[in-house]
């Protein structure tokens, strides 16, 4: 059975599961309930990334309806990256979440959490598997709807401001994306997307495939916070809870990276999306915009949390610049740090989560002499910023490798500059941190170290850092194969 | 034990020692039995390495599959030999003297400071074997992350800006320079191995290949260039034995060894004289060399005079290195060793003046050599051999340095030898004029004599090899001159 209907149970479960959360008392069972959820939809993930590489993409016809009537879900080698990415972050974060939660929200709220948290998994994982351009729209709604109520759930009263606003541009968001898919379906009344591809082939120069086009492209941009669309990012990440900063931030903007890809080379077709419109350019310059700025601005924060939001806006517009090449090797690189930056950014909301648990906040202030206070904690946190940094032996740096050798190779020059000015940025925001922990002394020296339930989540995702970057085989051969699966070749 | 059994354990050895001495953090003596066993196992391992170079049997070992077309790779070639031996040999001795220091000043966290220097340790073996440039790279930024906690040892505001000015400089270049050298390098011919003659000819040309080594010059940071020489004065607020072993051996040299590693197997001799432009190095270098030497001039301090002292000398090998002419490379890399022991005593003595009467300051030193006869005798030695002046080893890597300039006819770079070797006599030689002529101010601040024997016994050895660098260089050249006969 597994065999076959894995594609759908991959949704399925968590869509079930959510309910179930409901229904149980608050206390430690929903927890429970949840983390079972999220290992079976790990080893449902790892057995579809294996399936994907053994044989080849699997389709999956939901009800037996045929496409392009019915729904397809559809797991080739860039998506099978994308559903790990999501799967192994949730198996990751859940388990922290059972210390973790309880201090940071709300006792009556606790079951209500883990159902909107497997709801917002099986959103991010809807979106990455379906086939079927409005059902993908569903799913974004699903994960939409279930982050605003976990980004509210913060302590802070400033995160119900956080997540209104965040529903206010997701909204947007959202609309825009079902206003280009209304305009698809408009013009050739089907939303399969490997039949909306052949079909938009015979009208593609119409206008209202172009307003399609773009209203989808940034529809796709504002969910993913590309420079100057990011705003509603900063506040969202500092504002909720440890954990669902951590989840949203390792995964939520991957996904929509990933619906920017599928739509731009998978429905459109690259020919359309970056001959026609000056796409490429478009991209390149917002996002070099993105990463400066967002830098720029994460070295000012004096919120850890917020700091690291800023470095996320800047994170992603590497990315975007990789994706903007259209040569294999920056697709390789973009979708190489899809899966890299998940491994960093997981960890070092982590470590932070693992700060607030012991010191009730991220600020600047509350970090210092941390260094001695949580030793373990703060290793995993440099370890996990040297990765962003970009230093040898981490995962970063297999990014950073490729990412620049993809410019070099374009003759981009100015890009490689941007990029390497980032990394130096990055160096100075987690320099900051570093020197707070580790030269400014505490007002109380005794060692309060995290217990270990969190800190076994966040060194499994910092030692992740430096395994794939000693040992980088497994995500450059997923990238490759996803970037020949973008430019049309065999995946 | 073969040569290439021998090339991954002197990388497991130091990384192991760190290890060892951790767990034995909480026996100071038994954690200081760690540090000299790993030192002497790594010298042993280190020689069986030479020894199977010297059997013609070079050894090339892959550690592991790293990018398409890299392995993370080593291999034994006689200049990496010449930098693992200098490194791994004067880590002997500096573990010795280090015990006194540390001791004797009763500094904190002793533990973390062994554990960081056998981390260092790992870090310039790896650059010292490296096989292709991007190992190196990968090495040579553990050299610079493991040596950051081992400058702010203090933990202190100064130590906390040093720190910043160390870390900010050597991570800027080698981010924002050296990798996209690495990467250009790669881009263009598809591998990084270090091969004999150099890989870049026919990939690359013009003004083009004149940038790239620009990239390389500044990107080395650890070479200390000017502009990029910041970090070392600011390195100072280590401990001495820090800036004895690392920022006057392992870590410069690792910088100048890479910068030479470059020149010979990257670009190879032959296509750097076509690269247009490339006698800008040469003037790059010469003037650090001179303006390093001014500003040493200046110092009151005796650890910043050293440390101004080191840019200077890094730039003699810098301009060796790019001299172009056979004889001046065989000069460069004598320097690497005869700076090193030299350079080495000196800031042995600074620390065993510092030990053992406080003093810091150059104009305190009135007298100080009836009292540390020993310590001063050695300081002199090596302050000749900085000036170049026989029966020293600095002697030795000048008079090829001349020669090598004379085979093209280089007036420039004789200029600036010759202006150096004023200014170098114009800083050490008053020191050692205090120290035995002047009278001690009256009364004495403080009674002393030696510092601690260890550390004595360290420097009078050091001093010693000095020495012996100008005795038996007959055999360091001819070992070193089969670089040139693979590279012609």
């Amino acid at each position: 059975m597994i065999d076959q209907h894995f594609l759908a149970l991959l949704v399925v479960v968590p869509l079930l599961a959510s309910p179930l959360c409901l229904l149980l008392p608050n206390g430690r069972l929903p927890w429970l309930l949840a983390t079972a959820v999220a290992w079976v939809v790990f080893a449902l993930a790892v057995f579809g990334v294996f399936r994907v590489y053994g044989d080849g993409p699997v389709s999956y016809w939901m009800g037996g309806w045929q496409p392009p009537w019915g729904i397809e879900y559809r797991l080739d080698a860039l998506n099978a990256l994308v559903v790990l990415i999501v799967a192994a972050i949730g198996a990751v974060v859940v388990p922290f979440a059972g210390r973790s939660v309880p201090a940071e929200v709300d006792g009556a709220n606790i079951a209500g959490f883990y159902a909107a948290f497997l709801l917002a998994l099986c959103g991010l994982l809807g979106i990455a598997v379906t086939g079927d351009v409005f059902n993908l729209f569903v799913f974004l709604e699903i994960s939409s709807l279930a982050s605003y109520t976990l980004i509210s759930q913060g302590r802070n009263r400033r995160a119900l401001v956080s997540a209104y606003q965040y529903l206010i541009f997701g909204t947007i968001g959202a609309t825009f994306l079902l206003i280009g898919i209304g305009l698809l379906y408009a013009m050739t009344g089907t939303l399969n997307m490997a039949d909306l591809a052949r079909r938009l082939a015979e009208v593609e120069q119409t206008r209202t495939v172009f307003t399609g086009f773009a209203f989808i492209v940034v529809g796709a941009a504002i969910k993913l916070a590309l420079f100057p669309l990011h705003l509603w990012l900063p506040n969202a990440y500092t504002h909720a809870p440890s954990v669902v900063s951590a989840f949203l931030a390792a995964t939520a903007t991957k996904v929509a990276v990933y619906v920017l890809l599928r739509f731009t080379f998978t429905v459109f077709g690259l020919e359309f999306s970056f001959g026609a419109a000056p796409l490429s350019l478009i991209l390149a310059t917002l996002a070099v915009a993105a990463i400066l700025v967002g830098s720029v601005s994460a070295v000012t924060q004096n919120n850890v949390k917020r700091l690291l939001a800023y470095s996320s806006v800047a994170q992603i517009g590497y990315m975007v610049v990789a994706i903007a090449m259209v040569t294999a090797l920056g697709l390789t690189a973009a979708t190489l740090h899809l899966f890299n930056h998940a491994l960093m950014k997981g960890a070092l909301f982590l470590a932070l989560g693992c700060v607030v648990y012991r010191m009730g906040g991220a600020d600047m202030d509350s970090l210092r002499g941390l260094g001695r206070k949580m030793p373990l904690t703060m290793a995993a946190f440099v370890v996990a910023g040297l990765s962003l940094i970009g230093v040898p032996l981490t995962a970063g740096f297999i990014s950073k490798w490729y990412l620049v050798l993809a410019a070099i190779e374009l003759g981009w020059w100015p890009i490689v500059a941007v990029v390497l000015v980032g990394s130096l940025l990055a160096a100075i925001y987690i320099w900051r941190v570093v020197e707070v922990a580790y030269f400014r002394e505490a007002d109380d020296p005794a060692r309060s170290e995290a217990p270990w339930s969190l800190l076994a989540p966040t060194w499994l995702l910092a030692l992740a850092n430096i395994y794939f970057g000693l040992d980088a085989r497994l995500p450059v051969s997923l990238a490759e194969s996803a970037a020949s699966v973008m430019l049309g070749g065999a995946p | 034990m073969t040569g290439a059994e021998a090339l991954p354990l002197a990388l497991a050895i130091p990384l192991l020692g760190s290890v060892l001495i951790a767990l034995l953090g909480r026996w100071p003596n038994l954690r200081e039995a760690a540090t000299l066993a790993t030192a002497g196992g790594l010298f042993l391992v280190v020689l069986q390495v030479l020894f199977g170079l010297l059997a013609g049997e070079p050894a090339e070992v892959e550690l592991m599959r790293f990018l398409p077309g890299v392995p993370l790779a080593l291999h034994s070639e006689p200049l990496s030999i010449l930098f693992a031996l200098v490194a791994s040999g004067l880590w002997i001795v500096t573990s010795v003297y280090a015990i006194g220091y540390m001791r004797g000043n009763n500094e904190k966290h002793q533990t973390r400071f062994y554990v960081c220097f056998a981390v260092a340790i790992f870090g310039a073996m790896g650059v010292a074997f490296a096989a292709n440039l991007l190992t190196l790279f990968l090495f040579y930024e553990v050299l610079t992350l493991s040596t950051y906690p081992l400058v702010t040892h203090k933990g202190d505001d100064n130590a906390r800006r040093g720190g910043r000015v160390y870390l900010g400089v050597l991570l800027a270049t080698s981010i924002g320079l050296l990798l996209p050298a690495v990467i250009w390098v790669y881009s263009e011919t598809g591998t990084l191995d270090f091969r004999p003659g150099g890989i870049l000819e026919g990939h690359m040309g013009g003004i083009a290949a004149t940038a790239l080594l620009m990239l390389f010059l500044f990107g080395v940071g650890k070479a200390a260039v000017m502009p990029v020489h910041r970090w070392l004065p600011a390195a100072m607020v280590a401990p001495t034995p820090v800036s004895a072993l690392l920022h006057a051996v392992a870590v410069v040299k690792a910088g100048v060894f890479t910068l030479t590693k470059v020149v010979l197997y990257i670009f190879g001799l032959d296509f750097l004289r076509e690269v247009p432009y490339e006698v800008v190095a040469v003037y790059l270098a010469g003037f650090t060399l001179v303006a390093g030497s001014v500003v040493a001039l200046y110092q009151t301090n005796i650890k910043r005079m050293l440390a101004y002292s080191t840019i200077s000398q890094l730039s003699y090998i810098v301009l060796a290195t790019m001299v172009l002419t056979p004889l001046a490379e065989i000069g460069a890399v004598v320097h690497i060793v005869a700076h090193a022991v030299a350079k080495i005593t000196l800031f042995f003595a600074a620390g065993a003046i510092y030990v053992a009467s406080k003093k810091t300051e150059i104009h305190q030193l009135d007298g100080i050599g009836y009292r540390m006869p020993v310590t001063m005798g050695a300081f002199a030695i090596a302050a000749l051999s900085m000036i170049g002046v026989p029966p020293t080893g600095g002697f030795v890597s000048k008079w090829y340095m001349i020669a090598g300039a004379f085979q093209h006819d280089y007036y420039f770079v004789l200029a600036v030898l010759a202006l150096s070797t004023a200014l170098n006599a114009g800083y050490f030689l008053p020191i050692v004029f205090r120290a035995f002529f002047r009278r001690e101010p009256e009364p004495p601040a403080r009674d002393h004599g030696e510092a601690p024997v260890t550390m004595v016994a360290a420097l009078a050895f050091t001093a010693l090899l000095t020495l012996l660098v100008f005795v038996f260089n007959g055999p360091l050249v001819t070992f070193e001159q089969v670089i040139l006969e693979v590279a012609p």
